[in-house]
C-alpha cells in the first residue's frame, strides 16, 4: 500500500501537460533559469501528436524538442495524474501510487485537447473508437494488418489517421468525409498560402489511393453482429451497409480544459482565454496550445515557448515575433474549424434509445435537450460516472449548446488515500524538493 | 528485436512485447471488449489517451486502471469483466 502523506515538490513553474506546448514551455522557462515540473499522465512525454515507443520513429522536429526536455534540467514526472488543482498555482497529482502536491509560483496548463465523440446508434460497441484513438492506439502497438477498418468523419485528422493505418497494413476499406466536396475543395484552395499543408494532405491521400474516398458520406449508424460491426452509411439520398472490425469515427477535437475551469479561469466558447503573455484571468496561471483552441502542434510550440518566455519574465523582440506566428497559425484553424464544421445531421443520427453517458448508460430519452448539464446530471446521473462528463459533456455542448456544469475534484478517478492525502497537512519531511 | 515480458489475462499467460500499452497488447490478443458499462453492455478502448475510461480494468488486484495509459509489465495479472 501507498506511504501515508503527501510527498511536496516546490518549483518556480509547474507545466502540466508534456505536449508540444508543455515542452517548449518546460524548456523555454528552464532555459531562462526557472526551476520547472512537468507532470503527465503517460508514460511518455510527446503528447497525443508526439504519442511513440521508440522515439527513433518519430519525426526531426519531436526528436530535437524532446531531447532540448532531456537537456533542460526540468523534472519531468510521466505517469502522474493530476486529480486537483488551485487554489492558484498549487497542483495535486496521484503519482507512483501516492499523493504529490506540486506547490510552483507559475503554473503553466499544456492539457491539450481531447477527442469530440459525437454519440450514434451503436456507438458504444467496441471496436468504435475515435480516430485520434485508433492513432493513439496505432502508435501504442495495435497490430491493425490485415483488419477490415474505416475512417468516417470530418475534420483534419482524418486523413492522416487514414494514411497511417493504411501504412500499417490494415485493410481501409473506406474514407468517409462527411463535408461535402464543394466545402473540402475550398478548403483545398484556400490552402495556397501554406502550400506545405496542401502537399502534406498529398502525401496523406496518396498512401491510399486504391481506397474509396468519399465526401458528403458519413457513418448513421452501426450494428454488432457475431463480432463484425455492420456499418450503414449514407449521403442522405441513399444509405447501404457494410461489415468492418474496427470503425474510427471523427468529429473534430475540443480543447482539454477541465483544470482551467477547476482553478476559475475565463473559459469562452470552450476555449481557455489568455491574453499576449497566455496568461489566463487567473493571475500567474496560463495556458498553452489546444486548451485555448485547436490550432495544432506548430501553433502549440508557439504558445508554449510564449508562456515559457512570459513565467520567466522575458518579453520584448523574442516575444512579439511569436506573437505574430500565434496569430498566423489561429487564422489559419479558423479556415480549418470552417471546412470542417458539423453539419446538423450528425445530430439528428441521435434516437431516443442512444446511449449519451456511456460511464452511467444514460440514453437521450432521459435528457431533455433544454436543460443544463448540471440539471441533466442531477437528474439522470449524466457525467457522473469516471470520465467525470469529459465525454458526454463535450457532446451535448457540441449537440444541443448544453452548458458544461462546474468541474469537481478529483479531476481523474484517484483512491480515496491518495485524496486524504492531498486535503491533508503536506509532510514535508517526506517530499522532494 | 523488442524483449517480451509475461503477462496473465484472466490467469492466462501471454507473452507480449514490452513496449506496447496494456490497451494495445490487449486488442493484439483479440479482445474487443474489456469491461461491462452498469447497464451489462460490453465496452473497449475508445479514445485511446486516458479520457473516455472505457478501457477500465483491474490490475494486480487495482480495479479501474485505464489500459491505455499502461504500460505491460513482467508478471502483470490483468482481468477483464467482459
Amino acid at each position: 500500500m501507498p506511504d501515508a502523506g503527501t510527498a511536496i515538490m516546490r518549483a518556480d513553474v509547474a507545466v502540466v501537460g508534456a505536449g508540444p506546448a508543455g515542452i517548449a514551455a518546460a524548456v523555454t522557462a528552464a532555459g531562462a533559469g526557472r526551476t520547472v515540473v512537468v507532470l503527465d499522465a503517460s508514460p511518455h512525454p510527446g503528447g497525443q501528436v508526439w504519442r511513440h515507443r521508440d522515439r527513433r520513429s518519430l519525426p526531426a522536429v519531436a526528436r530535437r524538442w524532446l531531447n532540448r526536455l532531456d537537456r533542460s534540467g526540468a523534472q519531468v514526472l510521466c505517469g502522474a495524474q493530476v486529480v486537483d488543482a488551485g487554489p492558484g498555482t498549487r497542483i495535486g497529482a496521484e503519482y507512483q501510487g501516492r499523493a504529490l502536491t506540486v506547490e510552483a509560483q507559475a503554473v503553466i496548463l499544456a492539457t491539450g485537447a481531447q477527442e469530440l465523440l459525437l454519440p450514434f446508434p451503436g456507438w458504444t460497441h467496441p471496436g468504435v473508437v475515435g480516430v485520434g484513438g485508433a492513432q493513439a492506439l496505432l502508435k501504442a502497438g495495435m497490430d491493425v494488418r490485415g483488419k477490415r477498418m474505416a475512417v468516417a468523419g470530418t475534420g483534419p485528422l482524418l486523413l492522416p489517421v487514414a494514411a497511417a493505418l493504411a501504412r500499417a497494413g490494415a485493410d481501409l476499406r473506406m474514407v468517409a468525409e462527411q463535408a461535402p466536396a464543394e466545402e473540402v475543395r475550398r478548403f483545398a484552395a484556400s490552402l495556397w498560402r501554406t502550400p506545405r499543408r496542401l502537399l502534406q494532405a498529398a502525401a496523406y491521400r496518396a498512401s491510399f489511393l486504391s481506397v474509396r474516398y468519399r465526401w458528403g458520406t458519413w457513418v448513421k449508424r452501426v450494428a454488432e453482429l457475431d463480432g463484425e460491426l455492420i456499418v450503414t452509411y449514407t449521403t442522405g439520398r441513399s444509405s447501404w451497409a457494410e461489415p468492418v472490425d474496427l470503425l474510427c469515427t471523427a468529429s473534430g477535437l475540443v480543447p482539454s480544459t477541465e483544470l482551467a475551469r477547476l482553478i476559475g479561469c475565463a473559459v469562452r466558447a470552450g476555449q481557455v482565454v489568455v491574453d499576449d503573455r497566455q496568461e489566463t484571468s487567473v493571475a500567474s496561471v496560463y495556458a498553452a496550445g489546444e486548451p485555448t483552441g485547436n490550432t495544432g502542434m506548430e501553433a502549440a510550440l508557439v504558445e508554449g515557448s510564449i508562456a515559457g518566455l512570459a513565467v520567466a519574465g522575458r518579453g520584448g523582440g523574442e516575444a512579439g515575433k511569436l506573437l505574430a506566428e500565434r496569430d498566423a497559425h489561429r487564422r489559419l484553424a479558423a479556415r480549418v474549424a470552417q471546412a470542417f464544421r458539423l453539419h446538423p445531421e450528425l445530430r439528428d443520427r441521435v434516437e431516443p434509445d442512444t446511449i449519451v453517458c456511456r460511464c452511467e448508460d444514460v440514453p437521450m430519452s432521459a435528457i431533455h435537450p433544454g436543460w443544463s448539464a448540471r440539471q441533466s446530471k442531477l437528474a439522470t446521473r449524466a457525467g457522473m460516472g469516471s470520465c467525470q462528463g469529459r465525454t458526454c459533456g463535450a457532446a451535448l455542448e457540441h449537440l444541443f449548446g448544453m452548458t458544461r456544469d462546474t468541474v469537481r475534484i478529483p479531476v481523474a478517478p484517484t483512491s480515496i488515500g491518495v485524496l486524504a492525502d492531498l486535503a491533508s497537512q503536506p509532510d514535508e519531511s517526506q517530499g522532494a524538493s | 528485436m523488442t524483449p517480451t515480458v509475461r503477462i496473465f489475462v484472466n490467469g492466462a499467460p501471454r507473452d507480449v512485447p514490452s513496449d506496447v500499452s496494456l490497451a494495445a497488447a490487449l486488442l493484439n490478443a483479440g479482445h474487443a471488449a474489456f469491461r461491462r458499462s452498469v447497464g451489462g453492455e460490453p465496452r473497449g478502448p475508445v479514445c485511446g489517451m486516458g479520457t473516455c475510461f472505457e478501457c477500465r480494468v483491474t490490475i494486480d488486484g487495482v480495479t479501474g486502471r485505464r489500459a491505455c495509459l499502461e504500460k505491460t509489465r513482467e508478471g502483470m495479472q490483468v482481468t477483464l469483466d467482459a
